[in-house]
């Protein structure tokens, strides 16, 4: 290699200055994504020999055009992806022009990845949605185009692709167009350019084609290299949430984050928005000197001039334009996760650098992605909309997701899992009037607990007749008494000769045991108690009836784990012998099955263990997660 | 979201702090892979900015195969010290026993066992929860596809198929006992914003990215050079002094160096905008297989 002869300086300050643009493909299946990206970085120039020279011999291998290189591969970088030709997660992928720099997230098209689509889309300012000439409109078309709406996009771009398959026909690309006009005008989109497009052999996508002299609007790169898409956040007001402390030594104290929205400069008059406190900039530090301004985007350290309670998660805003601040605010969620979402269950909302325990109180309505229209529903699945209300353990500050993306959108994350479940875009805050039944029980569980200095919970242990349930929740309460802890124990013995009398060993009137079980555990859980609930409950249905019941994130389920042999061996009872002589039926473990737990929060081998250890790791556990100090 | 105001490196820069303090501020017991290339290099630098006045509140660790350029070692110990940074530096002794090397082994199980599984072993050691690395999306097809908080079970494992939703700049950062996050800040950096902004802050860099005679023999296509005495030479090899220099940096008998007369970061800058290669040309470990990054991934390498 010799260094070419350019003007470098000159060049360097071109490319600091190029303006910058994020966006997405999205659509259906097939539509063509990848192979319009791979067409992109090619015909700009952006590949290197060694990847072209790959990308050949993948096309071979894996390709779906013949001997002809095929773009999609480019892309499609996992391994299974190319196996089956299809999309499964969003990639990333950098051009320039000589007037732009992009990123641009190719995305998957399946309905089953579409929260990786909206992985990709939640950092976009324009969204490409391609559709096959050959298919028109289809629902993932206009999924994708809500979503797209849903995350704040407002610049689209409707690619008609495969022109080339249809003759190049100006007929089929109005009539494509109309259709998708007649939905997308709900949707707020503030640019919408549609272009026939062949990704395949280039036809506008870099530069208008003259095999469609009817169209006469940009080709594609054109359009992406001047849209003005400028989010204008700088003009907004100033918002950073507060990510680190920084105290090096007793005489600094500084506020590090990244600035959400607007500018902000020494003297200017700061609120601590969810205490309302207020106080003055005095210096904004970075490694590179003082600043006199910093503004959207600039990652800082503010120094403030009176002594705060500051901490991470807050945030700090003028004192003329504060955040809303409540416990409650309504918000449009996108569920992710392939267990659906629960009314009252508790999830961990992260919003900003704040994360606190949240409940969605009340699903409004779910979306109909297809026809847009509110359908009725109190639970969500996976990949649906819904619009309803979130309650949080304590007060934070939020803006409307449209204000700030920053502030107003968040992430519901499991708390057993801990996989990221929903995307939430926040529409308005609640104020505590409007909801009073929140509010209006001051002694609540929460108060109740507290007074016990313990979370409350129900340990579910399920197992085998003779594993050794009852033992060890026997150990479990007696060491949790010992150290000052509220129990209850639940087991077959005090509950079927009580509350239970009445029922049998019928397939519906077990399902009504444990209904009855878990409504009671219920109840002793509001009441601030750590409930031990001894049951075979042999059916995985019915103990997800009863963490329903509960909720998740206080139901701990507890697999007693001891092979059949050594419970028959055992055979505390004298069970297992007669059930073997016939003389009992539905017999779990002999006559009927036993169900074990996918998913049990513990799992207990009792096989060559003391009852002792296990239960003491059942301790281990309930202290690891804070339920017990 | 973006700010015209900004400039696009100042942009990066932001972002890179920003996922920084993050992992700083979330995880009980953060770490940063140092492998001593330019990434790794603007990487630091990017966490020295990010706690200025503090200090980057996390150490930093080298994986160390023994088999790296010897200016590497040097570099290494001296930006440690002139940043006043803890470095743990971690060898997988059961590899140096068994004799593991790239020669008699081969680069694959090299790879396998003194790279990947000696983090796995230094990840375990230390029980760190959070893990940076200086990976860029542009290098490679597999990592274009991977999240900036890149979710490993308590086997180290990255499972491509079912990543995290990544929304915004709203990172999960949560994890169970065992299981880990590995963060990458530079996710959005391309080859030559590394560069820019590596002259732009005038960054040190090792002095093997700059063009000079260095002893050379030819093997399988790529120029590989004898940095000591433990590269066994092939009948007929006779190391041959050239002008040339690297792009990527890594274990020496796995990197190729290419002919260039740079001698300065502006000339390394120029001479990129004529590349017609990528710089991971030059790693023999990558050309092993079809998806051998990807493979890697999966079995915990960076």
């Amino acid at each position: 290699m010799t260094a070419p002869q350019i003007d470098l300086k000159a060049y360097l300050a071109e490319q600091e200055n190029k303006s910058f643009l994020r966006f997405l493909t999205c659509g259906s299946v097939d539509d063509g994504k990848s192979t319009l990206i791979g067409r992109l970085l090619y015909d700009s120039k952006m590949l290197f020999e060694d990847h072209l020279s790959a990308l050949e011999k993948d096309s071979k291998k894996f390709g779906t055009d013949g001997d002809n290189i095929d773009f999609a591969l480019l892309v499609d970088g996992l391994e299974a992806e190319r196996e089956q030709g299809i999309t499964i997660d969003v990639a990333y992928r950098f051009f320039a022009t000589d007037k732009r720099k992009f990123i641009v997230a190719d995305t998957p098209g399946h309905e089953q990845y579409t929260r990786n689509m909206a992985t990709g889309a939640s950092n976009s300012d324009l969204a490409v949605v391609l559709i096959d000439a050959r298919k028109g409109v289809l629902t993932q078309s206009k999924r994708h185009s809500y979503i797209a709406s849903l995350l704040g996009i407002r610049h689209v771009v409707l690619a008609v692709n495969k022109i080339d398959l249809v003759g190049f026909s100006e007929e089929i690309f109005d009539d494509i167009v109309k259709d998708y006009l007649s939905f997308a005008q709900q949707l707020g989109f503030k640019t919408l350019l549609s272009i026939p497009i062949s990704a395949r052999y280039g036809d506008n996508v870099i530069a208008r084609s003259p095999r469609m002299p009817w169209y006469d609007g940009p080709a594609l790169l054109d359009h992406l290299n001047t849209v003005d898409v400028d989010t204008a956040v700088a003009g907004k007001p100033f918002r950073m949430p507060v990510q680190w402390v920084n105290r090096p030594n007793l005489d600094f104290r500084g506020f590090s984050g990244t600035i959400s929205a607007g500018h902000v400069k020494p003297g200017d008059a700061v609120v601590v928005a969810a205490s309302g406190r207020t106080t003055k900039v005095t210096r904004i530090v970075t490694m590179d000197g003082e600043l006199d301004d910093a503004v959207a985007g600039e990652a800082v350290t503010i120094c403030l001039a009176d002594e705060v309670d500051i901490s991470r998660g807050d945030v700090l805003a003028p004192a003329s334009a504060r955040p809303e601040v409540s416990d409650q605010f309504s918000a449009h969620i996108l569920w992710m996760a392939e267990e659906e979402m629960l009314p009252g269950r508790q999830y961990l909302l992260k919003v900003g650098a704040k994360t606190v325990p949240a409940t969605v109180t009340e699903l409004k309505h779910k979306d109909d992605v297809n026809t847009f229209e509110h359908l009725a529903g109190k639970t969500l699945a996976l990949n649906e909309v819904g619009y309803g209300n979130v309650s949080l353990s304590m007060p934070i500050a939020f803006d409307p997701y449209a204000e700030n993306r920053d502030t107003g959108g968040f992430i519901l994350i499991d708390r057993f899992t801990n996989g990221t479940v929903a995307a939430g875009m926040i529409d308005f805050g609640l104020r505590r009037a409007t909801n009073v039944h929140w509010q209006a029980l001051d002694v609540n569980k929460n108060a109740r607990a507290g007074l016990k200095t313990q979370k409350p919970a129900v340990l579910w242990f399920t197992g085998l007749s003779g594993s050794g349930k009852s033992t060890i929740a026997n150990l479990v309460e007696k060491a949790l008494f010992a150290d000052g802890r509220h129990t209850y124990i639940l087991d077959g013995d005090n509950v079927r000769h009580g509350l239970n009398r009445d029922l049998g060993f019928t397939d519906a009137d077990r399902v009504e045991n444990i209904r009855r079980v878990g409504e009671t555990s219920k109840l002793f859980v509001d009441a601030g108690l750590i409930v031990l609930v001894s049951f075979i409950s042999p059916f995985r249905s019915e103990r997800r009836m009863a963490r329903e019941l509960v909720g998740a994130a206080e139901f701990i389920e507890i697999f007693v784990d001891t092979p059949i042999e050594v419970c028959m061996q055992r055979d505390p009872k004298g069970l297992y012998e007669k059930a073997r002589a016939g003389e009992i039926k539905n017999f779990t473990g002999i006559s009927s099955p036993y169900e074990e737990p996918e998913h049990a929060e513990i799992t207990v081998k009792t096989q060559g263990r003391t009852a002792d250890a296990c239960a003491a790791e059942i301790v281990a556990y309930l202290r690891g997660q804070g339920f017990v100090p | 979201m973006t700010s015209s105001r900004l400039s696009h490196l100042k942009r990066l820069e932001a972002e890179s702090i920003h996922i920084i303090r993050e992992v700083a501020a979330e995880f009980r017991n953060p770490v940063m892979l140092y492998s001593i290339g330019k990434d790794s290099g603007v990487m630091l630098h990017l966490a020295v900015k990010a706690f200025y006045p503090s200090k980057p509140p996390f150490p930093l660790m080298h994986v160390d195969t023994t088999w790296k350029f010897k200016e590497m070692i040097k570099f290494r110990d001296e930006t440690v010290k002139r940043l006043g940074l803890e470095l743990i530096v971690y060898t997988n002794q059961d590899g140096v026993k068994r004799g593991i090397n790239p020669f008699a082994s081969g680069s694959s199980l090299h790879t396998q066992v003194m790279k990947t599984e000696a983090l796995k072993q230094a990840l375990d050691k230390y029980g760190f929860d959070a893990a940076f690395g200086g990976a860029r999306r542009d290098e490679e097809k597999s990592r274009a596809k991977e999240r900036v908080f890149s979710f490993r079970n308590a086997q180290h494992a990255w499972d491509p198929k079912s990543q995290r939703p990544e929304l915004w700049r709203t990172y999960n950062t949560r994890v169970n006992k065992g299981e880990s996050i590995r963060v990458f800040p530079l996710s959005n950096w391309t080859e030559l914003d590394i560069w820019q902004y590596t002259m732009m802050e005038q960054l040190p860099i090792v002095p093997l990215y700059f063009a000079a005679k260095r002893p050379i023999v030819m093997r399988d296509g790529a120029m590989i050079m004898v940095d000591d005495e433990r590269m066994p030479l092939r009948d007929g090899e006779t190391p041959e002094m050239k002008m040339v220099r690297f792009r990527t940096l890594g274990c020496y008998p796995l990197t190729g160096a290419v002919e260039s007369s740079a001698v300065t970061l502006e000339e390394i800058v120029a001479e990129m905008f004529t590349a017609r290669t990528s710089e991971r040309q030059g790693r023999v470990i990558d050309h092993d297989e079809n998806a051998s990054m990807e493979k890697k991934k999966k079995e915990g390498y960076f």
